[in-house]
């Protein structure tokens, strides 16, 4: 891992969301002033993340050590390469979110709002807690505090139906966070040093019988993969998708899966190593489960008329991209997977935020009533298809070179089948997503009343994301 | 101070005295009396903390100078000074929460029932502080028939579940009692040290085994193990909300202490685990109560009974990591002592101030009350959340340790059914949290307010719910704080106290 340096930069990273979230409240009867909190919080920490930035590409990990938790388990925050990539795009994209929103919220005019930044700016806080945690017990402490303050946001409308969807949102990720507290108590009982490590820590310490390694890898991976939504533990994901399209955006791009997928970078990479994972054939239960999700979500996709739902399933599928590139084990397979991550973060948002735009303007979720939309949203949509380009892997965006990258990462390790996989799942992501430009651009529909473009407000954040 | 182990109990028994007679003829010195009658006795334990963690040795005091297996003794070693600390502490905060709500409910008998409460409190500190197994039954006669007492005054339905705790309470204080007798004819002493001692010289004989069967079904009754926890729901239930709120957090937790003590400083090691299956049969049935009492608060209409159930289900947690027995087991039931009395009295005190804010105590009454009450909301939620054991609150740590300590001795089913329960408490405890900030408040007069952040125009038609004035929240919520605070700070707590006392 290089160098360790101390310093309270990462501290402050996750402290600075936690400040605008107690100044949302306050701010209550000032919504300018509210919001000009939220986006100059987003701001700051952004620029606390990329003072980390140097030290980080010199492979030199920043760390802040605070307060005991457990005998000799202090909760420790690094910078290390992989958490400041996470962290980078949570950040970035919280600045976009946070512009975005205020377009969004008024527009729309929903209800407590200042609940909604609260909780929003909470949620980030946790999500870049998640990406600096430095052992087993600071990662499940961010990642169930990350649950707990992503609560609010789904239920935010407050509809039955926002209510069943953030019953079903508990039940998944706090029993995938008890499979997470079972683990890491079992490694606190033994006394392991449960401080990530690249190339994992399990493999050098050899205590466990094959029996304990495999009960634990499937308490951590199953942690995990509820939040990065691999089958069968994704239904908890379309279903949240009532909340208002920021908090979607956030689930989606900036904090909730992305958590999970990085989680599953830690667990495979930094807890069990490669060569451990090879040695017991971990690895394709892995690939099998989010290769078959890969496909699954991207035909159920073509399926859902309702956009926010397509998306939705959209992002099943890449989650398992990823999933699957890490588990792939080469490290081209995992540079591509980590390229995915932030280029599926920030081509979601574009995507989830032209969703909302349209919603907002229009009050229309289903792709069969968005015809010649492109006609009236031409910027909206134009970023919209621009994001489907990338998004379907066409160069030069930057969801062509992971792709690229995973296939080749693929190929090295001799999996030329999942290879295969991805190609196929491209196509069928053109299926889904194509149709809906070509229908905004292409068809005239003569019913099709004016709207015109969206609040600046919400374009320029959509146009800034690809 | 010498006289420390004393000056605990002590200052509660004399106000107790006193409390009634300024009833008669001064009512308002009552409340400030009883008050800094709590308050001395937290402080003492808080200075008896103090020093036994800085001396790293027991406190002894011998009554009136007559020397141990003869006198009596008291004893305040690391685990007693905690115990006696968070529960006068906790007793304390609810205590001033619950003026208002006892000036209502004990109108005009307001000395007696103070007279109570300090003889409730003065009978558990002085469980807490003796080191005489006999002195542990007065204490805990005085300190039951005060809750029969105080359950009595909920009117009616009080009254019968005053009568139902009342008799199972003298079945469980009478089987301690032939417990403690049934030792006595093997070792002829009743001081605590003395009676280690002796049995740990002498063979296993059935007068013993007999002595622990009874003594631990004593306490069972007293600390609501399933199946002998019958008399706690409606006890919770039906006792006046100054009362529950003050019995809930603390009278079990008493009698979950007096276990610890039977496993820590009675009977020889190892003794109730392999000679007498205490162990087994309180792991087994502290799961079984979990689950039950998990299972049976998602059933309930009643705030109120709801958090009995919990608390059914919580201490079936405590038995279990008192079953486990190891050194870390009984730390981490000692630390789910701490955190279950921050967490059910603030809880409880929600409860009381929802009866008094919104008039209702049932679960499905409790729309838009989120708004309207947001402290006592708020505290319920944090609560709650520390009920589910989410880190960083104090509910986490202690099924952390218990996790731990199950995993030790290879009891698996003991973590899977430990994480089961968390995930039933939260489907409970998030239903009435939907129930406070999601359900759509009910419509008094005019439209419902859509979206208007302001409160100004939503107050006119609440129907009158409305925050518990600042003497109600502020104790609640300094109790919420604790049990993140200390969460975040169980460290401390583990080993600068639990573990050198254990």
């Amino acid at each position: 891992m290089g160098e360790v340096i101390s310093s309270p930069l990462p501290f402050l990273v996750v402290l600075a969301p936690l400040i605008v979230a107690a100044a949302a409240p306050m701010l209550g009867r000032w919504p300018n002033a509210r919001e000009g909190v939220s986006i100059a919080g987003a701001l700051a920490t952004l620029g606390l993340v990329a003072a980390l930035l140097p030290d980080a590409l010199e492979g030199k990990a920043a760390t802040a050590s605070l307060v005991e938790l457990s005998p000799g388990i202090e909760v420790t925050l690094r910078a290390d390469a992989a958490g400041m990539l996470f962290a980078l795009l949570a950040s970035f994209l919280w600045v976009l979110a946070a512009v975005y929103s205020i377009g969004y919220m008024r527009g729309l005019e929903e209800q407590k709002q200042s609940r909604f930044y609260a909780a929003f700016a909470l949620s980030v806080g946790a999500a870049l807690g998640v990406a600096f945690a430095a052992n087993l017990l600071t990662f499940v402490l961010f990642y169930e505090l990350l649950t707990l303050f992503t609560y609010p946001l789904v239920v935010h409308r407050e509809t039955p139906e926002a209510v069943r969807a953030g019953r079903k949102y508990l039940a998944y990720t706090l029993t995938g966070g008890l499979a997470l507290i079972g683990a890491a108590a079992w490694l606190a009982m033994l006394g392991v040093d449960a401080s990530f490590r690249a190339g994992g820590f399990l493999g050098e310490q050899r205590w466990w019988t094959d029996g304990q390694l495999w009960a634990l890898f499937f308490l951590l991976v199953g942690g995990v993969g509820v939040k990065a939504a691999v089958m069968p533990m994704h239904s908890w994901l379309p279903a949240a998708m009532v909340a208002p399209t920021p908090v979607s955006a956030l689930l989606h791009a900036v904090a909730v899966v992305k958590a999970g997928v990085f989680g599953m970078v830690r667990v495979l990479i930094f807890v069990f190593g490669a060569d451990l994972l090879r040695d017991m054939g971990a690895w394709q239960v892995i690939a099998a489960a989010s290769g078959a999700t890969l496909i699954l979500a991207s035909f159920l996709a073509l399926r859902h008329d309702n956009l926010k739902r397509r998306l939705a399933y959209s992002t099943i599928s890449h989650l398992s991209y990823i999933v699957l590139g890490v588990a792939l084990l080469g490290p081209l397979a995992l540079t591509g997977a980590l390229l995915h991550m932030v280029g599926h973060g920030v081509t979601k948002i574009t995507l989830f935020f032209c969703a909302g735009a349209i919603h907002v303007r229009t009050h229309r979720d289903q792709v069969s009533g968005m015809a010649g939309i492109g006609r009236q949203m031409p910027i909206t949509m134009g970023a919209f298809a621009l994001a489907s380009l990338s998004m379907v892997g066409i160069p030069p965006f930057i969801l062509f070179t992971s792709k690229w990258y995973l296939g080749w990462g693929a190929a090295e390790v001799g999996q030329q089948a999942f290879l295969i996989l991805y190609m196929v799942s491209g196509v069928l992501s053109a299926a889904y997503l194509f149709p809906i430009v070509i229908r905004a651009f292409g068809e005239r529909s003569p019913a099709f009343p004016r709207f015109g473009e969206a609040d600046a407000r919400m374009v320029v954040p959509i146009a800034s994301g690809e | 101070m010498e006289h420390l182990p004393i000056l605990i109990p002590l200052p509660l028994l004399a106000a107790s005295l006193v409390v009634p007679l300024a009833g008669l003829w001064a009512p308002r010195a009552v409340f400030p009396l009883s008050v800094a009658a709590i308050a001395l006795s937290a402080a003492m334990s808080a200075l008896a903390l103090a020093e036994v963690v800085a001396e790293g040795e027991a406190l002894r005091y011998t009554l009136g100078g007559w020397a141990p297996p003869i006198g009596i003794e008291y004893v305040v070693d690391h685990v007693s000074a905690f115990v006696a600390a968070v529960i006068t502490s906790v007793a304390l905060m609810v205590v001033v929460a619950a003026r208002r709500a006892a000036a209502r409910e004990a109108a005009g008998r307001r000395g007696l029932f103070y007279a109570l409460v300090l003889l409730l409190l003065a009978g558990l500190t002085g469980m807490v502080v003796t080191g005489d197994l006999f002195n542990v039954f007065v204490f805990m006669e005085i300190s039951s028939l005060a809750a029969y007492a105080l359950v009595s005054l909920g009117g009616r339905a009080g009254m019968f579940a005053a009568y139902r705790y009342l008799i199972l309470g003298t079945v469980g204080g009478s089987f301690y009692l032939l417990g403690v007798a049934f030792l006595y004819f093997t070792t002829g002493t009743l001081n605590i040290a003395d009676t280690a001692r002796l049995l740990a010289e002498t063979e296993p004989n059935i007068s013993v085994a007999v002595g622990a069967a009874f003594i631990f079904a004593g306490l069972g009754v007293k600390m609501a193990l399933i199946p002998l926890h019958l008399w706690l729901p409606d006890a919770y239930t039906f006792a006046p909300s100054s009362v529950n709120s003050l019995i809930a957090p603390i009278m079990t937790k008493v009698g979950a202490y007096v276990m610890v003590r039977m496993f820590l400083s009675v009977f020889p090691e190892g003794y109730l685990t392999e000679e007498v299956p205490v162990s087994q049969a309180l792991i087994a049935l502290g799961l079984a109560g979990s689950v039950y009492g998990a299972y049976a608060a998602m059933g309930q209409r009643d705030l109120r009974r709801m958090l009995a159930y919990s608390s059914v289900s919580q201490l079936g947690l405590l038995a279990v990591g008192i079953g486990i027995a190891t050194p870390l087991g009984l730390a981490a039931a000692l630390l789910h002592v701490m955190n279950h009395a921050l967490m059910k009295g603030a809880l409880f005190l929600v409860a009381m101030s929802m009866r008094m804010g919104a008039g209702v105590s049932d679960v499905r009454m409790l729309a838009g009350v989120g708004r309207r009450m947001p402290v006592t909301s708020s505290v319920f939620a944090v609560g709650a959340v520390a009920m589910v054991g989410i880190p960083p609150t104090a509910g986490f740590f202690s099924k952390w340790y218990l996790s731990i300590a199950a995993i030790d001795e290879g009891l698996w089913f003991v973590l899977a059914v430990v994480l089961a329960s968390s995930l039933l408490s939260a489907v409970y405890l998030f239903r009435v949290i939907e129930r406070l900030y999601l359900a759509p408040a009910p419509v008094i007069a005019g439209g419902a307010d859509d979206g208007s952040e302001s409160d100004a125009a939503a107050s006119a038609q609440d129907g009158g719910v409305r925050e518990s004035p600042l003497d109600v929240t502020l104790p609640m919520a300094l109790l919420a704080l604790a049990a993140i605070v200390l969460g975040v700070l169980n460290v401390v707590v583990m080993e600068r106290v639990l573990e050198p006392g254990l």
